[in-house]
């Protein structure tokens, strides 16, 4: 065993904020990444200048790279870095940045998750993913991920009993959840039946259980916990982090993801128990894939997900809530920024910011990531525990709901464009 | 079971004539290693020479080993359907004007996992299955899974008529009915369910003489004035059937037995070359446009274009020594032939036969190619969606030695040997 790594011990994770989310943009990348860091610098107070560090996740930012950001932004960090890791960024990014705080390279760094989505952005973004992916999927069929998810479920459908219904159970509740989010795309109640009834995409997949692609963006500041204090900022702390990629090569067809092999290590960084966790924020790019991290994160036995999500109500207000934004499948897939999702939204939650989404009581919440289907599976997992800080002071207004998007309504029903 | 394909009804010609849009042609160069095998229809994969780990997708380095040394073999195909899907919605216009499209999840016998198109008589997942590689309509290699025991109609499978460019139903045009090989190549067809076959004759006025009789009164079968050495002649029968014709099969040529020394003058060299290279050249302008225009037609639109070469195209047969550079003339326009039909999805099919049994072989010794051999073999590579086949014996033993080390084989031909 390698020796125990350093704890996160005195980083804080603070200024949540998303960019409302547009189902298509004509702006680029860069707009939404200015947004966001315009709001960053808004919440919190602290000029532009002294943001030092910077670290970067999307897909549409070509020809660019984060470098050519801090020049059209009039950034000047002395730490930079560029994770274009989609699923997995938001927790990539706050590993990262919470080394780069502790070792003094950077004090506050902006994490940014943003992309933006012109109408033919997806096709695009399919068709030159990877180099596996145009080689040895995008030419069958190309039907993106879909195809692949619809493999893996099927798959794990077939091992372990699960049904649609159980799928359902999840997308479901994520709606009812994402109808207290003012910045979900999906404003209507989603049922059993319109789930069951959904027209099929790539079968067992059917439309709701694929994400809508849109334009957005997610940003959090990482700094010391003294930084947080002084600027009076409301923060969550770093209990325990872990990310792996490319995990189970030899199994055939994904049924396990990386978090397995690591799990046992992020809870003894935050010396916790699964049952000590009081919410999750599960990367739900595919329902399946949030049954597999019920598993795989410790919280059922492997097989015991479809069981699981029978016996337990994933709603806010539930004995096991579970995206309480709504996540991606209610909110929309705003690129890179779903990675970010669970991210802000778990700050949130821990600073009182989640308005009517607020799980009572929170003192503990996760956060997965999964990204990057390069090929036949996510090759990207990680996740994080994050704490309430013992800092007894009330967080502000939710910031979100100043920024409703104006056309929000509109898109509410825009992935029936889809085809 | 698949459904044997029905005779498609007579067209509307008011109707827009639908056009092709291209599967996905994206590769890496590493990819296209699989092109190169399934061009001559056979599955290769990257095998590690060090550890021998069967890699896919392609890449460059093993990825158990780290070695770079990996090499292309055939493989078997056999393994497992893992799990299957049907797709009713795509990004790609291709697949969307095709729905629904089977694709399945396997995992070879060999090791890795491979997404294929799934032919309609793989049943649900888990099964035994076989993958085999073709080229789509883009050209490039798809790798397909097979039902363990296909049906007898299997080829009618409607992913794999995308794939390949059967003869059943559809309408061809053999450039010359005169030879032995061409009344062959026609039998052949009728046989594979032809709808049409149009039938080049560059003398209408002669003696049609035993072959051509015979096959001129089968019900399929048209005869029609063809001269390749005359653009008028080749302009003429295109305007007449041009827009009707999905299979080109240029088998006209000129074949005499000359190096330089032992015939003196261009005369004879000019008519190998006025036919068998200039001759592509005038069909392939005239012909050409027709076919791309309609290689999105319906399930028997036009599909193929069909090169009767040499295996002496490669490299120089000295005894034949004219005839050979005619011949390495013509493989050389076919390739720009390839790339400018590639847009459309025509498929063009280069077939190199070694010595045929005809009268300027006479010399050579067995084993020499059967026309009817050489027909069948024709049949085949449009059935398999093959693009170069290299019928028989000494064909295939040529192209072993070429592949191994040019050089070599043009001193071994330089010094006699054959």
């Amino acid at each position: 065993m390698s020796r125990r790594r350093a704890s996160y011990e005195g980083v804080a994770v603070a200024v949540p904020v998303t960019v409302p989310y547009v189902r298509y943009s004509t702006k680029s990348a860069h707009w939404f990444i200015g947004q966001a860091l315009e709001a960053l610098v808004r919440e919190s107070g602290v000029p532009k200048a002294q943001i030092d560090g910077l670290c970067l996740s999307s897909f549409s930012l070509a020809p660019d790279t984060a470098v050519g950001v801090t020049q059209h932004l009039g950034l000047s960090p002395r730490w930079l870095d560029h994770i274009p890791t989609g699923g997995a960024s938001g927790v990539m990014a706050l590993r990262r940045a919470a080394r780069a705080v502790q070792a003094g390279d950077a004090d506050i760094v902006a994490c940014v998750g943003a992309d933006t989505n012109h109408v033919d952005s997806f096709r695009q973004t399919l068709g030159s993913f990877s180099s596996f992916a145009r080689d040895a999927t995008y030419p069958y069929g190309s039907g993106g991920p879909n195809s692949i998810f619809a493999f893996i479920t099927a798959n794990y459908m077939r091992r372990y009993g699960a049904t649609r219904e159980d799928f359902g159970r999840i997308a479901v509740a994520q709606r009812c959840n994402a109808l207290k989010n003012p910045n979900a795309l999906f404003k209507k109640r989603l049922t059993l039946d319109d789930y069951l009834s959904a027209k099929p995409i790539s079968d067992p997949i059917h439309l709701f259980d694929c994400v809508m692609p849109c334009a957005g963006a997610e940003a959090f500041l990482v700094m010391s916990e003294e930084r947080a204090r002084g600027l009076g900022l409301a923060h969550v702390l770093i209990r325990a982090g872990i990310e792996r990629h490319n995990a189970y090569a030899d199994d055939p067809v994904m049924v396990r993801g990386g978090w397995r092999i690591d799990r046992d290590d992020l809870y003894a960084q935050a010396d916790v128990k699964p049952a000590d966790i009081d919410f999750v924020q599960t990367y739900d790019d595919y329902p399946v894939i949030v049954m597999m991290q019920f598993e795989d994160l410790g919280f059922c036995e492997k097989g015991e997900g479809p069981e699981f999500v029978r016996r337990h109500t994933l709603t806010c207000d539930g004995v096991f809530p579970n995206n309480t934004s709504g996540g991606q499948l209610s909110c929309g897939q705003a690129g890179a920024a779903a990675g970010f999702l669970g991210m802000t939204e778990t700050i949130r939650q821990l600073t009182d910011l989640a308005g009517a989404r607020t799980v009572p009581d929170a003192q503990l919440g996760l956060v997965a990531g999964f990204g990057m289907v390069t090929y036949d599976r996510c090759l990207c997992t990680g996740a994080m525990i994050l704490g309430r800080s013992a800092d007894k002071r009330p967080g502000k207004p939710p910031p979100d709901t100043a920024l409703i998007p104006s056309g929000a309504e509109q898109h509410a029903t825009a992935n029936e464009g889809l085809r | 079971m698949t459904m044997p394909l029905m005779k498609p009804p007579r067209k509307n010609p008011v109707l827009r004539t639908r056009q092709m849009n291209l599967p996905p042609w994206a590769r890496s160069r590493v990819a296209l290693g699989i092109t190169a095998a399934a061009a001559e229809g056979r599955l290769e994969l990257q095998v590690c020479d060090d550890c021998g780990a069967t890699q896919y997708p392609p890449r460059e380095a093993c990825h158990r080993c780290l070695s770079p040394r990996l090499t292309w073999r055939e493989q078997t195909g056999e393994g497992e359907l893992l799990a299957r899907t049907t797709l009713h919605h795509s990004n790609d216009l291709f697949f969307r004007e095709r729905l629904p499209w089977r694709l399945g999840l396997v995992q070879l016998s060999a090791g890795p996992t491979l997404m294929v198109h799934l032919h309609g008589e793989v049943g649900e997942a888990p099964t035994r299955i076989k993958v085999g590689a073709r080229l789509d309509r883009a050209g490039q290699a798809v790798l397909i899974g097979f039902p363990d025991k296909g049906s007898a109609h299997m080829a009618d499978d409607k992913m794999l008529r995308e794939m390949t460019s059967d003869p059943k139903f559809r309408k061809v045009l053999v450039t010359d009915g005169k030879t032995e090989v061409g009344q062959a190549i026609v039998r052949a067809l009728v046989q594979a369910g032809a709808d049409i076959v149009w039938v080049g004759h560059a003398e209408p006025w002669k003696k049609f003489g035993a072959g051509l009789d015979d096959i001129s009164s089968l019900p399929q079968v048209t005869l029609v004035p063809l001269d390749l050495t005359n653009g008028r002649s080749v302009s003429e029968l295109a305007g007449e059937i041009g827009g009707k014709v999905d299979i080109v099969i240029n088998n006209a040529e000129v074949h005499r037995t000359f190096g330089i020394v032992a015939r003196r003058g261009t005369d004879v060299a000019k008519a190998e070359m006025d036919i068998n290279y200039f001759g592509l050249l005038r069909l392939a302008q005239e012909f050409g446009p027709a076919l791309r225009a309609r290689s999105a037609d319906g399930a028997i639109g036009a599909t193929a274009w069909v090169n009767l070469l040499s295996i002496y195209a490669l490299s120089n047969f000295p005894p034949h020594g004219t005839f050979s550079a005619s011949k390495a003339a013509a493989h050389s326009l076919s390739q720009c032939l390839r790339a400018e039909m590639r847009p459309a999805g025509i498929r063009v099919v280069n077939v190199f036969p070694g010595p045929i049994d005809d009268e300027w072989n006479q010399h050579m010794p067995p084993p020499k190619l059967l026309p009817s051999t050489l027909a069948a073999a024709i049949v085949k590579a449009l059935r398999d969606g093959v693009e170069d086949a290299y019928p028989g014996d000494v064909a295939q033993e040529w192209l072993e030695r070429w592949r191994d080390n040019p050089k070599v084989l043009e001193r071994e031909l330089a010094a006699g040997a054959s």
